[in-house]
């Protein structure tokens, strides 16, 4: 069984805090991973992407092929659409619905939804807005991270719990608990929005 | 004790030079390189690890310790072999007492670069053996490996590896680490002093070593030919360098009928290679950077073996390999259902909000307008990103430094008024000999050392010259009254503004630094502050 998942959003957006969780809480399951990200240049609002492959085989390559990638998850509706040409034809698209614009020439809002919404696996949500409402504003990235956690079945949700406990334990209880708490509302956002799943 | 650990690339190379037993590492930041050095400080507080001011002077301390018997590790991206290369290909002369590994970070498709120069040509022209590992754990294993084979050869070893391999985590399994070599400087000095007669006598000698650096190529347990199918004949064989050996098992090729000889120490293994030739009808080399083993390998099975690979377009030309265009090469088609993306668009990186580079840029634009025939000679950092939208305020940038000098040289040629703009971390790398030749020259330059106290782009590394800059160019000969110091805020634009025309106006050199703390170190202070 594999589960290759590619991170996407923008500098400074925290996808690679999601990318630390899922790596600690595969290595914890005994999983092969891979995780390939982008430093440097790019993290400076730029758009960045992380390539992170499960696998309960060897992985060889760092990155994963073109049409074979399980999950898109993305802190940001057009980074999302940008990493389409790797989605497999089963594969899930779980993103943030708010738009980030630190560009001149970002697409028109409407289009950019009506493409999105018209993908067969799509689920996506105010990420911000619910972190905010919960007064968890740093969370957001925790919040798509839960609402992710069904998709990345290779883990469970509890998995994933308990290694958001260990990435964060440097911070103290409150951060840990906030963060867990931003997890329980994605999970159960998407649990909501698609019941039939 | 073994542990398996979750480590990027760069992790599994600094950890696995930890458990080597350096003394030493020196470096200048440089993406991909720049958290092998990080890392060692992070986590050996035994290992000497200040950041050095640029690769020559941490190549040459990296030689130093070496010459010492200590074992010592000098890292520094690709182009920074170009700076370092004097000390590099000199050290493959003296040779070494202790071990010494140079590490190159090559970055292929420039993600954060301005060329995909392949080190391993470094390796060749220098004559020493050269190590590309595939995997994280290789990384960590070649460490070891290649201290034993520096100090055996008594050579320096090159270990080459790209962006994709420094910065992607994977599980690695680690060992008991080997304590440090004791003091042991060298007695013989004939080595060391390189007169010509002396070099003539070393030089003598690395030729002699080139057989044995081949045979240990042969016998490398990196170099290997696993495929189950070794024996058999088969239309297309391949050979694997580095990272590439991913990108091929990735697309199965045992299943193709293909067999795969990996490579990852050099001098190439010309006896393997020479085995999968004669057993296939074509062979494809694979390798991330420049064909260099596709040229090499040309030369050695003659013209007219037939061969796939960059030279031949069967793989990109240029750019960094992926599975996908390794699969293509070996006629494996994907199958992609999203192909037609309609709203997207680029998003290059910019500077971030509240930056004093800002600033800076947005005086020079200010001024610069005055002037038809102004020139704005920009450097390598953050403030590369002065080229683009908004402010597009930069003319050039070419290597680390260059500002000054080409702002000399332009203005020699009659242009007026040439400016420069350098970042301090910059400035100091490479910046400082230039500004020496202006000022004995008198050349009609404004130079503007933008300093915010760190080395930025990297990651917010100590930046070799804080609180010395004034200083600096006091001693290198500079008119007090023409350096000049401004903080970058909106709010002090009039000042700024005025000051840069007086400079421009000046017929001589002038230095004026704006500085201010870079927003991403100044952060990370607050957030620090409140835990």
């Amino acid at each position: 069984m594999k589960k290759d998942i590619i991170l996407a959003g923008v500098g400074g957006q925290g996808i690679l805090t999601i990318a630390t969780i899922i790596g600690d809480a595969a290595t914890h399951a005994g999983l092969n991973l891979k995780q390939a990200e982008v430093h440097g240049m790019s993290q400076r609002g730029g758009d960045v992407q992380s390539n992170l492959r499960l696998s309960t085989d060897l992985i060889h390559s760092d990155l994963i092929k073109q049409g074979a990638a399980d999950l898109i998850i993305s802190m940001e509706p057009m980074e999302a659409l940008r990493y389409l040409p790797f989605l497999n034809n089963e594969g899930w698209v779980v993103t943030s619905s708010h738009p980030f614009k630190n560009i001149p020439n970002y697409p028109d809002e409407e289009a950019l939804t009506t493409e999105l919404n018209a993908l067969p696996h799509v689920a996506s949500l105010p990420i911000e807005d619910v972190a905010k409402e919960n007064n968890l504003p740093k969370s957001a990235n925790v919040v798509l991270l839960g609402m992710a956690a069904k998709y990345i079945d290779i883990l469970t949700p509890e998995q994933l719990r308990e290694s958001i406990a260990r990435v964060f334990a440097a911070k103290g209880e409150k951060i840990v608990e906030a963060n867990q708490q931003a997890f329980d509302l994605g999970l159960a956002a998407v649990k909501q929005t698609n019941p039939t799943i | 004790m073994i542990e398996r650990k979750l480590l990027l690339g760069d992790e599994a190379i600094a950890l696995g030079a930890i458990h080597a037993g350096i003394s030493g590492v020196y470096a200048y930041p440089g993406t991909p390189s720049t958290e092998i050095t990080e890392y060692i400080q992070a986590h050996a507080p035994e290992v000497r690890s200040r950041w050095c001011t640029n690769e020559k002077t941490a190549m040459e301390a990296a030689l130093g310790m070496a010459y010492a018997g200590k074992r010592s590790l000098v890292c520094m991206k690709h182009v920074g072999m170009n700076v370092a290369a004097d000390a590099f290909v000199n050290s493959a002369i003296t040779g070494v007492n202790g071990g010494l590994v140079v590490l190159a970070a090559d970055d292929p498709s420039m993600h954060s670069s301005q060329n995909e120069q392949d080190s391993r040509f470094y390796g060749k022209f220098a004559m020493i053996p050269v190590l590309e590992p595939s995997t994280q754990q290789e990384a960590y294993d070649m460490m070891p490996y290649a201290y034993a084979l520096s100090e055996e050869t008594k050579l320096p070893v090159l270990m080459r590896v790209v962006t994709r391999l420094a910065h992607s985590r994977a599980g690695v399994t680690v060992r008991e680490p080997r304590p440090q070599n004791s003091l042991c400087p060298e007695t013989d000095r004939t080595h060391w002093v390189l007169l010509p007669a002396n070099a003539r006598r070393q030089y003598a000698s690395l030729v002699g070593k080139q057989d044995s650096l081949l045979a240990s190529s042969e016998a490398s347990p990196y170099n290997h030919n696993k495929s189950d199918i070794r024996n058999q004949t088969s239309p297309l064989g391949i050979i694997a360098c580095g990272i590439a050996y991913n990108y091929v098992m990735e697309n199965n090729p045992a299943a193709l009928g293909m067999p795969v000889l990996k490579v990852s120490q050099y001098p190439l293994p010309e006896a393997a290679i020479k085995a999968l030739a004669t057993q296939c009808e074509a062979l494809l080399i694979a390798e991330d950077g420049q064909p260099l083993v596709e040229e090499q390998v040309k030369s050695l099975l003659g013209a007219g073996y037939p061969l796939k690979g960059r030279l031949t377009g069967d793989l990109p030309r240029m750019g960094e390999l992926t599975p996908d265009c390794v699969g293509k090469a070996l006629g494996v088609t994907i199958e992609q259902p999203y192909v037609q993306v309609q709203n997207v668009m680029p998003r290059p990186p910019a500077l971030c909000q509240g930056c004093g580079h800002r600033d800076v840029y947005d005086a020079l634009n200010k001024v610069a307008a005055e002037y038809e025939g102004a020139r704005i000679f920009g450097d390598i950092g953050c403030y590369t990103l002065g080229a683009l939208p908004p402010f597009r305020a930069i003319d050039s940038c070419v290597d680390m430094g260059a500002s000054i000098t080409m702002a000399k040289g332009a203005a020699d040629a009659g242009l007026f008024p040439a400016i420069a703009v350098i970042g301090d971390s910059t400035f100091t790398h490479s910046g400082m000999t230039g500004l020496l030749d202006a000022i004995n020259d008198g050349s009609n330059i404004t130079v503007i050392i933008s300093d915010n106290l760190t080395t930025a782009m990297t990651g917010g590394q100590d930046s070799a010259g804080t609180n010395k800059f004034e200083a600096i160019c006091l001693g290198l000969g500079l008119a007090p009254e023409h350096v000049r110091v401004v903080v970058p805020l909106p709010k002090n634009m009039e000042e700024i503004t005025r000051i840069i025309r007086e400079e421009i106006e000046y017929k001589g050199v002038s230095v004026i630094i704006p500085r201010r703390e870079c927003m991403q170190t100044l952060q990370r202070k607050l957030r620090n502050k409140k835990k």
